[in-house]
């Protein structure tokens, strides 16, 4: 038998778990915590600058590896300061489990010196939160946040620790438990079968099909089945901003991603389809603008693990709830048995989307040539080419993640991170050196905008600390763009506070970090400054790239309209 | 419509503040809430009160099974069910008002269980309907206090909701 105090509990915990980092910063609720993880190497800590990069680190690396991040920080500020980052994780899903210090359990109400009550502040953007009541508990209460953060719709779980649970003076018998026992929580593990039969029987005699992947594909390991049924259907398939990766996007099927910003085959499809099969998205109000006049002629297959995202905004035909790789697998057998088939000919269908999608070839921006400003996304597709699409691609927040999600073409899952629930500015950088660390052999490239990168811009520290080499490229368009868009399409180019005078010389800023930047500020020299930037392995390198600060977001739809009804350029609409 | 969605739960701290934070969270509506522990001591059982269409009730009762501290629920409504609440009620009884607080009570069949000699408190039982026109009837005489414990209920017949 093995005693332990609760802080030895908590990283000896984390080594059993398999948890190779952790992100946090320290203060006095932790320091007992601290003590234990410097007196053992198992576990590595990295020292962030900003509790909100704590957690946004440990999410990028739970967006690509599909395992929870762990954070760890203190009572009182540390954890108010995490409170965007657990935010963030909830809205899209992720796995994460928070450990926050509190103050000695004896103090708890009396407004001690940094008390705040955490696990009430966080209540609404956690999937579970835990108050550690007996040291003793230690490891069946971490067991059980891991356990819920990573299984059924994944999600933020925060423990809330009292300084007296992790005395090192006080001992406890340490069994890492291998079993989680929890009467009130048990995922789905398999949809039912007479609401997959329904579904497939739809899909075979649908000639308008659509198949609409999400986020739930990417987080539940299910791209490769998606792409099997696809496939197998010859179905055109679009996917939500989450569900990037879940579908080659060079493949000839598919549409690329819908909604306020997707590409104008991916809506108009979707406005004209006799049946959609969603899987694991959930028709949020950015995916289908206007709820009452969605997919008018279609009847709508919904597949979630989650029963309460089916319904919620849209009517749903057949609601199948269960993980998408059962269900999918489940389908792809009931399809196998009517292969001979012959009454699935979607040739119209396909001429119709291809009229579709040849309408816009060429039109959707034009490039700079030399002696003009550079066009956000001309640098986007130079990026995808000389990453040759293989990138791990984060990005900020604003009109510069809209182009890098339009013009970087993922083949893969896990691959595309970037904050789409809650849209979180400042998310970008910490998420990419999450997953530089855990992926150091990759390239990993963040895309920002000198809005967003000075909301978290601390962390070029902890970049230099780490040897955590990324690739920054800020689109650079001297404004906050996705604002002043908005603005001039709604407020009659009444550009209120969304013009940043006295942007920092960002060279002299890397520098100061002891970073690499280089500056783009004209067409000629985007190539040879990537090609420069790209042969750097072992450095973070910070392209400041000037873009045209009056360029928009195209398409947009038209709020309050349907799918269909985008505004293609300044001066088309469809 | 109004639906009675009857829930066990984790007797355990914060489970409670989960439950009633989701409601506002969502913006789904309270109109009465109850809950105390079971024979079983680890679990507690809430009765929530609410009005809304199937499309509303239908997210209540998904985002509540959702929540981890909720081990079972059922929705009262969706069959033949008993429900009742407690009321206790301060009325104002001097002269001839005391004979005819007295015998409204009787006609409710409440109790009378606390005299003093110008106040009748006043205990009833019933389904809400109940408990309103009560209030309803005691017309012109002075209401000081007017507690409710909400609505409890359980299905008719041999259906229970228990952990097994
Ligand atoms: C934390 C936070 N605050 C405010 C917003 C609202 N917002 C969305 S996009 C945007 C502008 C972003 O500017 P920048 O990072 O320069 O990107 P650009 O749109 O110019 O490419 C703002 C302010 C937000 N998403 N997140
Ligand atoms: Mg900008």
């Amino acid at each position: 038998m093995e005693l332990l105090s609760g802080a030895d509990m908590i990283a000896r915990f984390l080594a059993d778990e398999g948890v190779e980092y952790i992100y946090g910063y320290p203060g006095g609720a932790a320091l007992h915590i601290y003590d234990a993880l410097f007196r053992q190497d198992a576990v590595k800590h990295v020292l962030v600058r900003h509790e909100q990069g704590a957690t946004h680190m440990a999410d990028g690396y739970a967006r690509a590896s599909g395992k929870p991040g762990v954070v760890l920080v203190t009572s009182g500020p540390g954890a108010t300061n995490a409170v965007t980052g657990i935010a963030t994780a909830y809205m899209d899903s992720v796995p994460m489990v928070v450990l926050c210090g509190q103050v000695m359990s004896h103090l708890i109400g009396e407004d001690a010196f940094q008390e705040t009550d955490i696990v009430g502040v966080t209540r609404p953007i956690v999937k579970h939160s835990f108050t550690v009541r007996h040291p003793s508990e230690i490891p069946e209460v971490l067991k059980k946040a891991f356990y819920i953060a990573s299984t059924g719709r994944p999600g933020p779980v925060v423990v809330d620790i009292p300084k007296d649970m992790t005395s090192p003076t006080e001992r406890f018998e340490y069994v890492y438990p291998k079993k989680v026992k929890l009467r009130s929580y048990s995922p789905v593990m398999r949809g039912h079968t007479g609401q997959i039969r329904k579904a497939v029987e739809l899909m075979r005699k649908a000639r308008r099909p659509i198949l609409f992947g999400g986020g739930g594909l990417v987080l539940g390991k299910a791209a490769e089945k998606f792409t099997q049924l696809a496939q197998a259907l010859d179905f055109p398939v679009t996917t939500s901003l989450m569900g990037i990766g879940a579908y080659p996007q060079t493949d000839r099927q598919s549409l690329g991603w819908l909604g306020m910003h997707g590409s104008y085959e991916a809506n108009m499809a979707m406005h004209s389809s006799d049946l959609v099969v969603c899987i694991g998205a959930r028709f949020d109000d950015r995916a289908t603008n206007n709820t009452s006049k969605f997919c008018p002629t279609a009847k709508i297959v919904h597949v979630d693990i989650d029963p309460s995202s089916i319904g919620k905004t849209v009517r749903v035909d057949v609601p199948i709830v269960g993980p998408a790789e059962s269900v999918i697998d489940e389908m792809l057998h009931l399809l196998e048995q009517h292969k001979a088939d012959p009454d699935h000919s979607l040739n119209d269908w396909w001429k119709q989307i291809d009229d579709w999608r040849g309408s816009r070839v060429g039109k959707l921006y034009e490039p700079a040539e030399v002696e003009a400003t550079l066009k956000p996304q001309q640098v986007v597709e130079a990026v995808w080419e000389i990453t040759k699409g293989q990138a791990y691609v984060v990005t900020d927040v604003g009109q510069h993640q809209m182009f890098a999600a339009q013009y970087y073409k993922f083949d893969r899952p896990n691959r595309w991170i970037t904050s789409g629930g809650l849209g979180t500015m400042g998310f970008g950088l910490p998420a990419a050196m999450g997953v530089k660390l855990n992926y150091p052999e990759d390239e990993v490239v963040l895309f920002t905008g000198e809005g967003s990168f000075q909301m978290m811009l601390q962390e070029l520290s902890t970049c230099q600390q780490y040897d955590i080499p990324v690739k920054i490229v800020n689109l650079n368009n001297q404004s906050l763009g996705m604002v002043r868009q908005w603005q001039d399409l709604n407020y009659k180019s009444r550009h209120a506070q969304s013009y940043m005078k006295s942007l920092p010389d960002f060279k002299k800023l890397l520098e100061a970090y002891g970073h690499v930047a280089m500056e783009v500020k004209k067409p000629e020299d985007l190539q040879p400054t990537l090609d420069k930037a790209f042969a750097i392995k072992d450095r973070v390198v910070f392209l400041d790239i000037y873009v045209d600060p009056f360029e928009h977001v195209y398409p947009m739809q038209v709020p309050q309209g349907a799918m269909r009804d985008m505004l293609l350029s300044k001066t088309e609409r469809t | 419509m109004r639906h009675i969605i009857s829930i066990l739960m984790e007797n355990e701290a914060g489970a409670l503040s989960r439950v009633v934070g989701l409601f506002s969270q969502r913006n789904f509506n309270i109109e009465s809430l109850n809950v105390a522990p079971t024979d079983d001591p680890t679990l507690s059982r809430l009765t929530v009160t609410t009005v809304g269409d199937d499309r509303i009730i239908e997210q209540i009762t998904k985002h509540l099974n959702k929540l981890i501290d909720v081990v079972k629920l059922v929705d009262l409504t969706e069959g033949n069910h008993i429900e009742r609440e407690l009321m206790l009620i301060k009325v104002k009884a001097v002269g001839a008002q005391r004979d005819e607080v007295k015998r409204t009570t009787d006609i409710f069949r409440g109790q009378i269980v606390d005299v003093t000699p110008s106040v009748y408190t006043i205990q009833l039982t019933g389904d809400s309907d109940k408990l309103d026109a009560f209030i309803q009837a005691l017309g012109n005489n002075t209401i000081l206090e007017v507690v409710r414990t909400g609505v409890s209920g359980v299905a008719r017949g041999e259906k229970v909701l228990s952990l097994h």
